[in-house]
């Protein structure tokens, strides 16, 4: 069921561009393989400041303070890493800061690490139980058009949002060598 | 092994007030509790975020502020303990490297909000070393008046990345409470650098 590396490299191309067309200036990252497309475009765009996080929630704070300077940013980021931003989405929530979550997701179809399966199943109602809107793609033609309506919702609404890239998406993890 | 000494001798809200006398353009972002207290307490400012929960975010926070607005001086000012729940963010920083930014951090040596109860700092951690470890071109540690005037005198200066620890007294003094609504604080701060309310 993996998809083959056209039509990936497409859709994570498609972020990007996506993200470009809404004047987003800081792509701020912890890096996944579903991410690695547009990190890359990221890190090499000079219009672009790509930035690694040791910590997802490092990238709230950061984004944050990019708007406080009057610039627009997104997070990219794993569903694991959800977790860790939940008490730091207290700051985008009730300041309401623009904040746009790009979650590639782990424990969610045809997971063969048990351990990513909590923190998978968990991670939309944990971010919608913070106030954080969410959208879900699991085909290659949904990314770019919810991604766009995410980032609408959130530039334009001074609203925490994210869009979940499901595991059926991204293709199912290969762990044989 | 550096002597373990539990916070210092300088008085906080002096120390605050004389960083911040002769601001100009300066842009300042507070870490939850008592720091936010010490820069309101010595005059509230468009100017000035002021957090109050997100704790670790304050350094974050000035780095993307910093990163965005290259040619305004951005200082962080925090706790010893709020800086050390966002470590990580200390090494973010170190890599980007913004020449704008000072992090001034405030160290007791205790959890100043919750019962003064001994920090990291208060045992042995020493703040200035983990920044000067992770390449921060800049690094001190300041224990008196002195030196508190010298870095004000350059805070403003985008002379490179710098993280200063300032060892004040433990103890707290009386709340100076900044507005809590983030999102006034928010869109004047905004305001205040020429950026529109959506």
């Amino acid at each position: 069921m993996a998809l083959d590396h056209s039509t990936a490299s497409e859709w994570q191309k498609d972020i990007f561009d996506v993200l470009k067309t809404h004047d987003v200036q800081h792509i701020v990252y912890v890096p996944d393989a579903g991410h690695s497309i547009a990190i890359r475009m990221a890190e090499a765009d000079n219009a672009i400041e790509a930035v690694v996080l040791t910590t997802e929630e490092e990238g709230i704070g950061y984004l944050a303070g990019a708007w406080l300077g009057g610039q627009r940013g997104a997070l990219l980021m794993q569903s694991s890493g959800v977790g860790n931003c939940v008490n730091t989405l207290a700051l985008p929530i009730y300041a309401r800061f623009p904040l746009l979550m790009i979650v590639t997701m782990r424990g969610d179809w045809a997971e063969f690490n048990g351990w990513q399966n909590p923190m998978g199943q968990a991670t939309d109602a944990t971010l919608r139980q913070m106030g954080v809107m969410t959208w879900r793609a699991d085909r290659p033609d949904e990314v770019a058009p919810l991604l766009h309506g995410a980032a609408t919702m959130a530039f334009n609404g001074d609203s925490a949002t994210a869009l979940l890239l499901g595991q059926r998406l991204i293709g199912e993890k290969k762990w044989t060598k | 092994m550096d002597q373990v000494t539990k916070g210092g001798s300088l008085p906080r809200r002096e120390a605050v007030a004389t960083l911040l006398a002769k601001r100009d353009r300066l842009a300042v972002v507070t870490g939850l509790g008592s720091p936010s207290y010490d820069v309101m307490a010595a005059g509230d400012n468009d100017l000035n975020y002021y957090l109050w929960a997100a704790m670790g975010s304050a350094v974050t926070v000035g780095l993307g502020l910093a990163m965005a607005q290259p040619e305004r001086p951005v200082l962080v000012l925090t706790g010893d303990g709020e800086v050390m729940m966002g470590l990580g963010g200390l090494a973010t920083i170190a890599v980007k490297k913004p020449a704008n930014l000072t992090i001034a951090v405030l160290d007791n040596g205790h959890f100043g909000e919750t019962g003064m109860q001994e920090s990291h700092a208060g045992r042995g951690i020493a703040i200035d070393r983990i920044a000067e470890s992770m390449g921060y071109p800049r690094t001190s540690r300041i224990t008196d008046m002195a030196g508190v005037e010298a870095l004000r005198d350059t805070i403003e200066d985008r002379a490179g990345l710098r993280l200063a620890v300032l060892k004040i007294q433990p103890g707290n003094e009386e709340r100076a409470l900044p507005f809590r609504d983030g999102v006034h604080v928010k869109n004047r701060f905004r305001a205040a650098l020429g950026f529109q309310p959506i």
